[in-house]
């Protein structure tokens, strides 16, 4: 028995050993466990950084009030976002024209002296293009935008909400792009498709090859005198 | 100890001989400078010089200008001045002589009410004064800006006199202030913002979509222009560098920055910058402006006084990165010799290249071609038209050729 028991207090002991050791090895790969899903924790983080909303460095600058947005946020995008509460025809827009854009413009919109804004449709692939809203401007908000923008030249930013929509319309009209009686407003002015919506392509370049039309590369090079 | 004596009297003797040798040259010198026959007399009367000033100014003897037509339909407030480059030595433009094209005129912009706004797709919308916009942590870095219609004479003809009216439409400044990136970051841009539109403060609010891969890459808020203050016609109190990118879209007296999920399709980036080909559709967002060089001396113009040694020099840059290479012709692209470029040598701004040139009185055709670090090498303008046509004169940057006649006149030869 004595012997048996010996036996079993030496399993027991060693038993004991062995669990302490492992406890220790539990503990180290509990800790490496935890670094290496902090490690990729961290990377996958960094990863996705912009995902994540970071805090200011600087803590510079203040937060613009609703109405300081307003008065600035002026652009229009082509989906319509952006576009003001209003609307106009080019019957009304006509007299706005007359009045505000003519003088520049002409009375049919390519008189001059200033910028063309009529006629052209077919021109583009011809040698003698003319670029006009109707004939090149890919979008009707564009439009919208920069007569409130920058019309008249003199006096940007005098037009009222309606009449930008009018003159717009008379201006497109002009194209034959809407109808006399066609109301633009927030709703239709980004449905009209345009006559050159689908006109431009990427930028392909570099679209000459390297060194295309210097022959002379094979020959021997001059001396430096 | 007796040893020693020779050597003492020696060295002695040396220092002496020296010393009497200097005595006796400087005795000479001054004998042959006073038994010179012609040796002016002092009696010139001199006047003593201006006093000091608070602000400086260029030798009344200096007249270059920027150069820009009268003769136009186009208003003055939306026409373009030019830089005389054969008049600018080394890189940098004077901020006097930087070229300017403006949309609606040049603005009056008190920098104690101008603000910076930028919204849109961000965690938070900021609004900066200028003060605010210069205690943030700036940089300064030297780079062009050239107007994508540089050029545009030479495009279809041999359409302009000199190098400042055909060329003028590019400088180099140093530029100093805030990174976009880090004002972006400040107001923490949504994941779904691929695209910033940059606005004016000009009466005509000009304005253009930039995508947020460059607006994060290497564009400045820049407040400052070669040391002091930016210039008004520049964009005061400050604008965006879009450093390599279209004069256009470096956006002056900057009031706004929209970040989006699309290009807002302005107006410039629809109906004015594009680039109309042949078959009629048109290139649109055709930001870079690709590798250039120019010989600014001699160019059209000049007049060379007869044969012997000249200095070739000019400029060269690249919207996509350092120059690596410049090559000089003097007969007409037969011949191509490497040009030396002159340090430093940086990314997207001029860089100043020197040949040296022993002219032999005979007809020559003089030209330069560069080569950037993407390995890119500027083409003859005929093979641009080839591909590109002649509806579109934007962002020519082919090889511009002077012609030199055996009486010495210098003029454009891009058709000779």
């Amino acid at each position: 028995m004595a012997t048996e028991h010996n036996w079993t207090t030496k399993i027991t002991k060693s038993a004991k050993i062995t669990k302490t050791a492992i406890t220790k090895d539990l503990r180290v790969l509990r800790a490496f466990v935890s670094f290496v899903i902090f490690v990729i924790f961290a990377l996958v983080a960094q990863a996705f950084r912009p995902a994540f909303a970071q805090s200011p460095t600087y803590g510079v600058g203040r937060p613009p009030s609703a109405e300081q947005l307003k008065a600035i946020d002026i652009d229009v995008l082509p989906d319509g976002t952006g576009l003001p509460h209003g609307g106009g025809n080019a019957v009304t827009g006509k007299q706005v024209y007359t009045q505000k854009c003519l003088t520049c413009h002409g009375p049919t919109g390519k008189e001059g002296p200033q910028e063309n804004l009529t006629g052209g449709r077919g021109s583009l692939a011809t040698p003698k293009p003319v670029k006009s809203v109707g004939s090149y401007w890919p979008y009707a908000t564009t439009l919208f935008d920069y007569i409130r923008r920058a019309m008249p030249f003199d006096h940007p930013g005098t037009l009222g909400t309606d009449d930008v929509y009018s003159v717009a319309a008379y201006v497109l009209f002009l194209n034959d792009v809407v109808k006399e009686n066609d109301e633009l407003n927030e709703t239709t002015l980004p449905k009209i498709m345009m006559p050159n919506r689908n006109g431009f392509v990427a930028d392909p370049r570099p679209d000459v090859p390297a060194n295309k039309g210097n022959h002379d590369d094979a020959k021997p090079r001059r001396k430096q005198p | 100890m007796r040893g020693m004596q020779p050597e003492h009297f020696s060295t002695a003797s040396r220092s002496r001989r020296w010393f009497l040798s200097l005595g006796a040259a400087w005795g000479a010198a001054i004998a042959a400078c006073r038994s010179k026959p012609d040796a002016p007399a002092p009696t010139e009367a001199r006047v003593i010089g201006a006093p000091v000033s608070p602000y400086g100014s260029r030798s009344k003897f200096e007249t270059s200008k920027r150069y820009f037509s009268t003769d136009t339909k186009v208003p003055l407030e939306e026409a373009s001045s030019r830089t005389p480059l054969h008049d600018t030595y080394g890189i940098i433009t004077p901020s006097s002589l930087h070229f300017e094209r403006h949309h609606s005129g040049v603005p009056e912009i008190d920098p104690a009410t101008h603000t910076l706004t930028i919204h849109g797709l961000v965690d938070r919308p900021l609004v900066f004064t200028v003060d605010e916009i210069k205690r943030l942590p700036s940089v300064s870095r030297i780079h062009f800006v050239e107007c994508s219609g540089n050029s545009s004479s030479e495009w279809r003809s041999s359409g302009a006199n000199d190098l400042q009216r055909a060329h003028g439409l590019t400088s180099c400044s140093e530029w100093t202030g805030v990174p976009l990136s880090l004002l972006l970051k400040e107001c923490g841009v949504k994941p779904e913002g691929t695209w910033i539109l940059a606005e004016g403060a000009d009466p005509g609010r000009h304005d253009r979509s930039i995508p947020m891969s460059k607006a994060m890459d290497d564009c400045l808020v820049a407040y400052g222009q070669n040391g002091e203050p930016i210039r008004p016609e520049q964009g005061y109190p400050f604008r965006l560098l879009v450093p390599g990118f279209e004069g256009n879209m470096n956006v002056k007296w900057l009031r706004r920055v929209k970040v989006l999920d699309r290009p807002a399709m302005t107006r410039e980036e629809t109906s004015k910058y594009t680039d109309l080909m042949p078959d009629g559709t048109a290139r649109q967002f055709t930001f870079y402006m690709e590798a250039k060089s120019l010989i600014t001396r001699p160019s059209a113009g000049d007049t060379m006084r007869g044969p012997g040694f000249y200095e070739v020099t000019g400029l060269a840059w690249s919207g996509h990165g350092a120059i690596t290479k410049v090559e000089i012709t003097t007969d007409g692209g037969q011949t191509w010799t490497p040009a030396q470029l002159q340090t430093p040598i940086l990314p997207k701004a001029h860089t100043r290249f020197r040949f040296a040139w022993n002219w032999d009185g005979k007809d020559a055709l003089l030209a330069s071609r560069a080569t950037d670090e993407s390995g890119y090498t500027q083409p003859p303008i005929p093979a641009l038209t080839e591909v590109r046509g002649f509806n579109s004169n934007y962002h020519n940057n082919g090889i511009q050729v002077w012609k030199v006649s055996a009486d010495g006149g210098v003029t454009n030869g891009n058709r000779a």
